[in-house]
């Protein structure tokens, strides 16, 4: 993948406060129902059909997507802050692949 | 309505040329599968809350009044709930009507969310309602519909 | 065989609702200069927001990859944009206002992704980026960037004097099928529907953009070669020495507005 995924998280929250977290990813999100303008031939689907987040080691927010989502999915959700610790991101692509990204939550 | 424009002639060619043109440019090589379509879309939601009969509300559905390209429709979600351990919303389902199929994504949640809000982006082929479903914990169903103006259909999905 | 009747406008629809209000009547601040309009502001409220946002804003995926390349070092020289260039904040400023600029030591025009492609091949001895790559767009993105906010303003006089005329003639000049110019779109019929397609100014302040339609980062080139295809016209190669003095010529037609590099568009 030529660019890297974008999460962005506030710099600091305080124990006990619900904060946004919004993502970005670069995908081409490839239907399954499009056809390769010079051959003719299905060009077959390949998605990220998964987001996952773990904060502290615990998921916190999970998402399937499905090719109605667009090219270069954003997606953003909510979560309380319990503690400092790592966000970590998980996208599963349709060949397995998973694009990780880690974010720092620092709570005070 | 034009100044100089109205001047200008165009052959009965140029212009179907133009119209053609212009609405199909980007979509000759998509493939026309069956669209989906109320009682399909039915179908794909029995398949993700069963014989579950959803109630109307609690979900505010934001979306715009007109999509100017189906490729890219910006859609957010917020489900009235206290999200606590006793009372929260477990999973979003959102469809799309008249898209070739009518999955968009699901979005599950749980009490440390704090709120059941979501934004995602989504393919729309034309026209149509969106229908949104929150699944409790509680095993209680809701569900929402809202129509999207498409100007240029995206591909679907 | 001709009709009388059928007349240009009979494929401009004057516009209704939304887009209707986009074009006359409000103030645009920043995007508007005089009766000059940003693209931007012929957009839907929710495509605008989209660029409103750096972080909504897709475009920001390749500005960070051309972040990246900017202090990594390739080539045989070993060097980096960085290594010459230092921070880009300082050094890039004002470079998207300004292009395309007359190169003495080539005789013609130089648009910003020519000069980064220079700086690889001479000064870094590294191969030039491919014309729509991810990384030319996403560099060309990032260095432009830098002059975002800043008024678009190249110079035309002089050695580019020339060069200007030729793009001048090309923006006027009927091409293709449809026997259509640019203007007879951009500056006649701004505010219309052409089918499902808003007309705006045709501006090029926001480019490279993200493209709804396109569903990525695209050159001002590219654009250029849609609008030819549009009127059923060959279009010209990226990079093309026509082109690179249609781009003078349009970002003349746009000077005052802001650089808006990245924008959305539809
Ligand atoms: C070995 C030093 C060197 C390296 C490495 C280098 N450049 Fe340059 N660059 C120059 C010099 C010298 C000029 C001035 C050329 C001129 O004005 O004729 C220049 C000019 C430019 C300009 C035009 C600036 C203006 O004000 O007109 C841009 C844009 C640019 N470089 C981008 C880059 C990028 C992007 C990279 C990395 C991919 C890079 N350069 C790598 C030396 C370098
Ligand atoms: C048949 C009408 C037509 C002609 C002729 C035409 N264009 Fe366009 N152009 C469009 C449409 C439609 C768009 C997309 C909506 C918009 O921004 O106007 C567009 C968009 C653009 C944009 C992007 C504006 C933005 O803010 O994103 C530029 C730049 C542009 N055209 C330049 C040109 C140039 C230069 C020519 C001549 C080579 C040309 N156009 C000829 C119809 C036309």
């Amino acid at each position: 993948m030529a660019t890297k995924p974008r999460v962005k998280v506030p710099q600091q929250v305080k124990k006990g406060e619900v904060f946004e977290v919004k993502t970005l990813i670069s995908h081409k999100m490839e239907t399954g129902l499009r056809k390769d303008k010079k051959t003719g031939a299905l060009i077959p689907r390949k998605i990220i059909n998964k987001l996952i987040v773990k904060y502290d080691g615990r998921e916190v927010f999970k998402a399937d997507f499905h090719p109605a989502i667009s090219a270069n999915p954003y997606m953003s959700f909510f979560t309380k802050a319990t503690k400092s610790a790592d966000m970590e991101f998980t996208w599963v692509d349709d060949d397995g692949t998973e694009y990780k990204h880690t974010a720092k939550i620092n709570v005070n | 309505m034009s100044k100089q424009g109205s001047t200008q002639t165009f052959t009965r060619r140029q212009v179907l040329i133009a119209a053609s043109g212009l609405a199909l440019a980007g979509f000759v090589s998509r493939v026309r599968p069956a669209i989906a379509d109320a009682a399909s879309t039915q179908e794909a939601i029995k398949k993700v809350i069963g014989g579950k009969d959803p109630k109307p509300g609690r979900i505010k559905l934001k979306l715009p009044e007109i999509a100017e390209n189906g490729n890219t429709v910006p859609v957010s979600f917020s489900v009235d709930s206290p999200m606590t351990k006793k009372d929260y919303v477990k999973a979003v389902h959102l469809f799309a009507e008249a898209n070739p199929r009518p999955n968009v994504g699901s979005f599950y949640f749980s009490p440390t969310s704090g709120k059941a809000t979501a934004s995602t982006r989504m393919r729309l082929l034309k026209t149509q309602n969106i229908v949104a479903l929150a699944e409790m914990n509680d095993g209680s169903v809701y569900m929402t519909k809202t129509k999207v103006k498409v100007t240029i259909g995206g591909c679907g999905g | 065989m001709r009709y009388k009747s059928l007349t240009i406008t009979s494929i401009f629809v004057l516009m209704a609702g939304v887009a209707g209000t986009a074009f006359t009547g409000e103030n645009w601040g920043k995007y508007a200069a005089g009766e000059k309009r940003s693209g931007y502001t012929f957009m839907t409220p929710e495509t605008r927001a989209m660029q409103d946002d750096d972080f909504a804003n897709p475009a920001f995926l390749w500005v960070e990859q051309g972040q990246e390349l900017w202090s990594k070092v390739e080539g045989e020289a070993g060097k980096s944009c960085a290594s010459c260039h230092g921070d880009a904040d300082k050094s890039m400023k004002g470079v998207g206002a300004t292009y395309p600029v007359y190169a003495k030591e080539l005789g013609k025009l130089i648009n910003v992704e020519q000069r980064i492609n220079q700086c690889r091949t001479e000064r870094m001895k590294a191969k030039p980026w491919k014309y729509e790559s991810s990384q030319l767009l996403g560099m060309t993105a990032y260095v432009k960037n830098q002059s975002r906010g800043m008024p678009v303003n190249p110079k035309i006089d002089g050695a580019a004097a020339s060069f200007f005329e030729r793009g001048k003639a090309f923006y006027n000049q009927r091409r293709g099928q449809l026997d259509m110019a640019c203007m007879n779109c951009h500056v006649q019929h701004p505010g219309k529907m052409i089918r499902a397609n808003r007309l705006s100014q045709g501006q090029p302040n926001a480019f490279p953009l993200y493209r709804l339609k396109w569903q990525k980062l695209g050159s001002l080139h590219r654009r250029f070669r849609g609008c030819n295809k549009q009127v059923r016209a060959e279009p010209y190669p990226f990079g093309s020495d026509e082109y690179v003095n249609l781009e003078l010529y349009v970002m003349w037609r746009a000077r005052g507005l802001p650089v808006e590099a990245p924008g959305v568009r539809m």
